[in-house]
């Protein structure tokens, strides 16, 4: 009890006597708190400037990207309706310069759509066979196959274009050989194992009991796989062919090496097209800065960067829906 | 049996994707071998690539893909970690995890291109650093980012949680639980997926064309000041990578053997992706396998 007293005594007696000069003390603590190795609060400072950096590169990206691509129509008065729908594109000409990206919109989204009705089939096959028909073969073989190709470059695809595919479509009639053909099967044949090892994910962690319960009332393979593996999965199967397609929207040095680069719209696949990323790649190192050619080749950054939010946005709807199933 | 034989046709058609699948895959990366791999010789790895004359090498391009990717990971590994970090310990649950989860997922699904760009517009028009190799590194760590920062937080969730009660347990604060109990417990995840990324980082190109450039300066090997202009590691001279110099020899290059030149890179590429794969299996498995009995 006494004890009790004393130590509560002498607790109220440092209370009274702390002096500005102990107050100084302490604040000097704090501050050779942020020196010390296993200092609690530097190491969350360290973690919270990591963390406020994504958002800093994220925000500043968007932002100055979307200004620099809206100078074309700010300052060089160029309607954006007629740059998004008209025809003609010349902003190199000194004296009546046009400004109309419609050719490399058209382009672009050809690639995408027709590379990915091209690749779809053949990968969410590939994805079935992994994990519905052969596990064995899917895991030991196919998996390790398809994740090293993810990470094969894409200036590789390319080259594979130029070497092979276009002196293939040369060699069976198809003119000059650069076009929209080489262009989607380049872009197909890379975004083919991207695809397949996203959506073999997605068919791996569908629950082993929906399997279970079609067999168990009969269902053969195929119809447990069409009837209940499929409408399962649909969700992330469809993100799958999304990213996909943004990646194949995205792509630009693989589609730049066998389209041809022409700003016309082709009338047939085998015609030298353009892409609103080949456009950019090969202008904008060549191209004065602040000149309205310049500026319209940011616009066409603009847009790719617009598309590239549009892709993101259709990817989270999907995923909310798979979280709901 | 009418169910029978369609399900037996549609085994088929799903068997036969796989090996379509496979055919193509093979096909494709054998015929980059065939025809690349006669002139991957140690001649063309230790000659410096020529702009007129036949038999030019990739000796600068080869130092230059792994100087920036060194440079990248230094940059990478601790800000990827320190985000990933956050979003597995610190991150509550409110808006703006929710915004910073948003901006990974942004910077993640973005073209390469659109980084690219990002980078010639900041870096080399804004700041004036040039093109640069502190510019392409710089945009290929807003490129690589994401993926650091998923990884880290997937493996630091999957340390198991009585590690971390245990820490607490023993009265240890929470930076010093995460430095000495959830980062060694989650190092073998963490350093899989750096190399995986590591890869994908080396065969990078459309970030590089207008950041580090599409030129690099005679580089002078003996001299290894970092602020003499051709030395290797002079950080603010540009420098052309290997992908960047596949693309390049196939779109402006004069060179008569610019196909071979090309073929030959290529395989070296590829064999480098291909190495940073296995490495990254092996030294995965193997890391486990030595921490298995501890974690």
């Amino acid at each position: 009890m006494t004890l009790n007293k004393g130590s509560l005594l002498s607790m109220s007696d440092k209370l009274a006597n702390s002096t500005t000069q102990d107050r100084l003390r302490k604040r000097r603590q704090n501050i050779s708190v942020l020196f010390r190795r296993d200092s609690e609060l530097r190491g969350k400072l360290g973690i919270y400037f990591g963390a406020m950096l994504i958002i800093l590169a994220t925000v500043s990206l968007t932002i100055f990207l979307i200004w620099q691509g809206l100078r074309l129509f700010l300052f060089d008065g160029v309607n954006p309706l007629s740059f998004v729908f008209s025809g003609n594109w010349n902003p190199g000409d000194s004296t009546h310069p046009t400004y109309g990206a419609f050719p490399m919109i058209f382009g672009s989204f050809a690639i995408t759509f027709l590379s990915v009705i091209i690749a779809m089939p053949i990968s969410i096959g590939t994805a079935l066979f992994m994990s519905e028909v052969s596990k064995k073969w899917g895991n030991k073989a196919l998996r390790p196959v398809i994740e090293i190709l993810v990470g094969i470059p894409s200036v590789v695809y390319g080259l594979i274009g130029l070497t092979f595919i276009v002196p293939f479509i040369v060699a069976h009639g198809g003119g000059v050989g650069y076009g929209l053909l080489p262009g989607l099967i380049v872009v197909g044949l890379m975004i083919m194992p991207t695809i397949t090892s996203i959506a073999a994910d997605a068919l791996q962690s569908i629950p082993q009991e929906l399997r279970n319960a079609a067999y168990a009332l009969g269902a053969t393979k195929w119809q447990t796989i069409y009837k209940v593996i499929i409408p399962a999965a649909l969700p992330s199967l469809l993100t799958a062919v999304v990213l996909g397609m943004a990646r194949a929207f995205g792509e630009a040095l693989a589609v730049q090496m066998v389209i041809g680069n022409v700003v016309d719209i082709p009338h047939s696949l085998v015609k030298p097209a353009a892409t609103l990323t080949t456009i950019i790649t090969l202008n904008i190192g060549h191209t004065t800065n602040g000149s309205p050619y310049n500026h319209a080749l940011w616009s066409l950054g603009l847009i790719l960067l617009m598309m590239s939010y549009i892709f993101i946005l259709i990817t989270r709807y999907l995923s909310r829906r798979s979280k709901v199933l | 049996m009418k169910s029978q034989v369609s399900n037996r046709i549609a085994i088929v058609l799903i068997s036969a994707c796989a090996g379509l699948m496979a055919l193509i895959m093979i096909a494709l990366v054998g015929n980059v071998f065939y025809q690349g791999i006669g002139h991957v010789t140690w001649h063309f790895l230790t000659t410096v690539a020529s702009t007129f004359q036949v038999g030019g090498g990739i000796k600068d391009q080869l130092w230059n893909s792994f100087y920036l990717l060194i440079v990248t990971m230094i940059f990478t590994i601790p800000l990827g970690v320190a985000g990933g970090v956050y979003l597995s310990e610190y991150a509550k649950q409110n808006r703006v995890t929710s915004f910073i989860r948003s901006c990974v997922e942004v910077l993640a699904s973005l073209p390469s291109i659109i980084v690219g760009l990002f980078g010639l517009l900041i870096l080399v028009n804004t700041f004036h650093a040039g093109y640069s190799i502190v510019s392409g590194a710089v945009a290929l760590t807003i490129f690589n980012l994401p993926v650091i920062v998923r990884v880290t937080e997937d493996s630091i969730r999957s340390v198991p949680v009585d590690l971390k009660q245990a820490s607490f347990g023993l009265g240890v604060g929470h930076w010093y639980t995460i430095k000495k109990v959830l980062l060694p417990a989650a190092f073998p995840g963490i350093l899989t997926g750096c190399i995986l990324s590591a890869g994908r980082v080396f065969g990078e190109s459309a970030v590089l064309l207008y950041t580090a450039g599409l030129t690099s300066p005679d580089l002078d090997f003996k001299n290894w000041s970092p602020f003499a202009f051709d030395s290797p590691l002079n950080p603010f001279r540009s420098a052309e990578t290997l992908s960047v110099h596949i693309w390049s020899i196939n779109t402006e290059a004069i060179v008569k053997d610019a196909p071979q030149v090309a073929a030959g890179s290529a395989v070296v590429l590829i064999l480098f992706v291909l190495v940073f794969n296995l490495l990254a299996r092996v030294l995965g498995a193997w890391i486990q396998k030595r921490m298995g009995g501890k974690s």
